[in-house]
């Protein structure tokens, strides 16, 4: 879907943001095609939302610069906003407007009038599927209902851009996978697409993903690139109990790392061939209850937990959590 | 705790969880009354013509980590409060901890440790000043207060930061003085209302881990999240939606039987025309596009990466390219609420 060729939609070099004595954001740079779905990922303070904020013009950057569709936001802002459209972490909608007041409002603050602003309020409310809702108070509906009013009013004014800060927070499952598809069908269109989420299964949907730690971008690649590395070496474990299978796991010479998901554990090892066949006796013979021991495919939050150990030197919140740094044998042994 | 363990012939849920492990000086006095931790027998509860909780079920085990997954809305929160003696039930009743909600819901409130998404620390206070007053407001013996914040800021692992103030941590160490707090009068049963959203996936492993060893000295934690993320680390877990209690397994034992057939992921380039095609062939229960791919789950017995790809390439989807895959708790939840 990504046209790799075509002229990057948003280029952002060196984006530095301080406030006080806190650096929020240091040093990122990243490029958007049309196409793309960017998913910005990380934990809350990691800078997602200032990055989004210095990319829409909201916030002024002490350093770097960014372009949406070739017009820097610091000094041709008008151009470049023109291109944008924004929906806040928290989306402000006048709840005493109906669904189509909203969209109307907005339409208006961005210089939509007239028919074109009627014909394209009934398009993006069909959109995004509220069609029949105009006259509801905003303040009555739904959570997924109202982050589909916050779409469609971002969307008025027709941007190739699409900054979405944390949209689907609080949604289910069923209501988050609608939303995607309206992102789908944006991408389809040749937007770009950025998303910012703390969560990994929200992270996978994206086409390509930034992992941002402290302000600074720790890695940036497709889904699949970035768990390529680690195929055929995580290992599903599920047996017990707890003490003996992490004391046995971690003694195992071949074993990088083993984290506990409620009823079975993954296993990081260096190749799956030794331990796989190793796993099942040693574990047996330790007296755990084994029921089974198999490769898995590696989600991608077993790449970034693989991803931040690696960097966990000059990683200070992660380097310092003590539980964490405690080798599971450690733990075991208590 | 040993009766658990010999379960694990039967089921993979509460019997993954092991001996008890010694603790380390924060006394966990949750032997007192034998029987489950959670006993809910036909909650219900109406507000007006809604119902926000539907005729739900189920029992809890001490030393369990039970979690409840949906959406905001679907009666997860009350139903902890129900739980927790603050919401009187419309009908039905709950044993909690050896006391029925409906008759001795005072005796229930001590015994039990709440961490709420929107915790409150105060900011300009330490992380030991904080454990500190809630001590007091917990009315934690004075005399034993001093011991109960080593015992406490040693088991949740922020001694490094006890003199660090609340405003000045980051979201996974005040995500861990706020489970301090809940532990701070060595409560039975924990109710955790999204513990871990907004952390890192390390922080977010380290956070599970205690609560691993909590629940292997035998309390109990109760779960309440609408992400996957987290759901995947509980024992146990109940799929609620619209009030209801669609299921209840461990994550497992659900991803085998709550879905009809195996998961495949699909890659082809352009994708939509790919799915446009999944949707047009027979055996597919749902399918979704993730990130530079597809996902698909088909009915059991429908196809093989053979069949499948047969069908997409007589579909004219020429590239396509069909591996197995596994079947996510998104999946799970998507065939429990679309069947209703």
């Amino acid at each position: 879907m990504p046209e790799r060729d075509a002229r990057p939609l948003v280029e952002a070099e060196g984006l530095r943001k301080s406030f006080g004595e806190t650096t929020a954001v240091r040093g990122v740079s990243l490029t958007v095609r049309p196409g793309e779905a960017y998913g910005l990922v990380g934990p809350d303070g990691a800078g997602k939302t200032t990055t989004m904020r210095l990319l829409v013009g909201a916030l002024r950057m002490d350093d770097g610069w960014a372009r949406i569709d070739g017009h820097d936001i610091a000094t041709d802002t008008e151009r470049a906003r023109a291109e944008l459209g924004y929906l806040a972490q928290r989306f402000s909608m006048y709840g005493d407007l109906t669904v189509a007041e909203n969209v109307r409002f907005f339409g208006q603050i961005r210089g939509v009038a007239g028919a074109e602003l009627a014909a394209r309020t009934a398009e993006l409310l069909g959109f995004v599927g509220l069609t029949g809702f105009e006259d509801r108070m905003s303040a009555v509906l739904s959570g997924g209902m109202k982050q589909k009013l916050g779409l469609a009013c971002a969307l008025i004014h027709r941007p190739r851009v699409v900054l979405l800060d944390e949209p689907t927070g609080g949604l289910d499952p069923v209501t988050r996978q609608d939303f995607w598809q309206l992102i789908i069908r944006l991408i389809a269109d040749g937007a770009a697409v950025i998303v910012s989420t703390p969560y990994m299964d929200e992270a996978v949907r994206c086409t390509r993903l930034g992992f941002l730690r402290d302000g600074a971008m720790l890695t940036e690649g497709a889904p699949s690139a970035l768990t390529a590395p680690f195929a055929d070496r995580i290992l599903e474990v599920i047996a017990a109990p707890r003490a003996t299978v992490l004391a046995v796991v971690a003694a195992d010479p071949d074993v990088e790392d083993v984290a506990a998901f409620g009823d079975r554990f993954h296993v990081r090892v260096r190749a799956a061939s030794g331990p796989l066949g190793r796993l099942p006796a040693a574990l047996t013979a330790a007296g755990a209850r084994v029921q089974t021991v198999r490769p898995i495919p590696a989600t991608l939050e077993d790449a970034f937990i693989a991803l931040l150990a690696a960097d966990a030197p000059d990683a200070p919140p992660a380097a310092t959590l003590s539980p964490a740094a405690v080798p599971a044998g450690a733990q075991a042994a208590r | 705790m040993t009766p658990l363990n010999e379960r694990l012939g039967e089921s993979v849920g509460p019997a993954a969880i092991p001996a008890a492990i010694p603790s380390q000086g924060l006394a966990a006095d949750v032997g007192a009354a034998p029987g489950p931790a959670i006993i809910a027998d036909h909650l219900v509860k109406r507000f007006g013509s809604f119902t926000a909780v539907d005729d739900v079920s189920f029992e809890v085990a001490r030393g369990e980590v039970l979690g409840y997954l949906g959406p905001n809305g679907c009666g997860k929160t009350t139903t902890m409060r129900m739980l927790l003696g603050l919401l009187r039930p419309t009908s039905g009743t709950a044993i909690v901890l050896g006391d029925d909600i409906t008759v001795d819901a005072e005796r229930i409130r001590p015994k039990v440790g709440y961490m709420s998404q929107r915790f409150a620390l105060y900011e300009e206070l330490t992380a030991a000043e904080n454990l500190a007053f809630y001590a007091g407001l917990y009315s934690v013996p004075p005399a034993a207060t001093a011991r109960r914040i080593d015992a406490v800021a040693e088991r949740v692992g922020i001694d490094v930061h006890r003199d660090t103030r609340a405003g000045q941590m980051s979201a996974g160490w005040r995500q861990r003085l706020a489970l301090g707090i809940a532990l701070i009068h060595e409560p039975p049963l924990l109710l955790l209302d999204e513990p871990t959203s907004g952390v890192d996936p390390q922080a977010r492993r380290a956070f599970w881990d205690i609560i691993y060893d909590l629940a292997a000295e035998g309390r109990t934690i109760f779960v309440s999240t609408h992400y996957m993320d987290e759901a995947e680390h509980c024992h146990r877990l109940g799929i609620m939606n619209r009030g209801r209690l669609l299921a209840l397994d461990s994550p497992t034992a659900l991803k085998a039987t709550a879905v009809s057939g195996p998961a495949w992921e699909i890659f082809a380039s352009p994708l939509l025309p790919l799915l446009d095609a999944l949707g047009r062939i027979g055996g597919i229960e749902q399918f979704r596009l993730l990130g530079d791919h597809a996902h698909a789950v088909t009915v059991r017995g429908a196809h093989d990466e053979a069949s499948l790809t047969a069908a997409l390439r007589g579909l004219g989807i020429a590239d396509a390219v069909v591996r197995a895959a596994e079947v996510t708790l998104e999946d799970v939840f998507m065939a429990l609420a679309g069947r209703g």
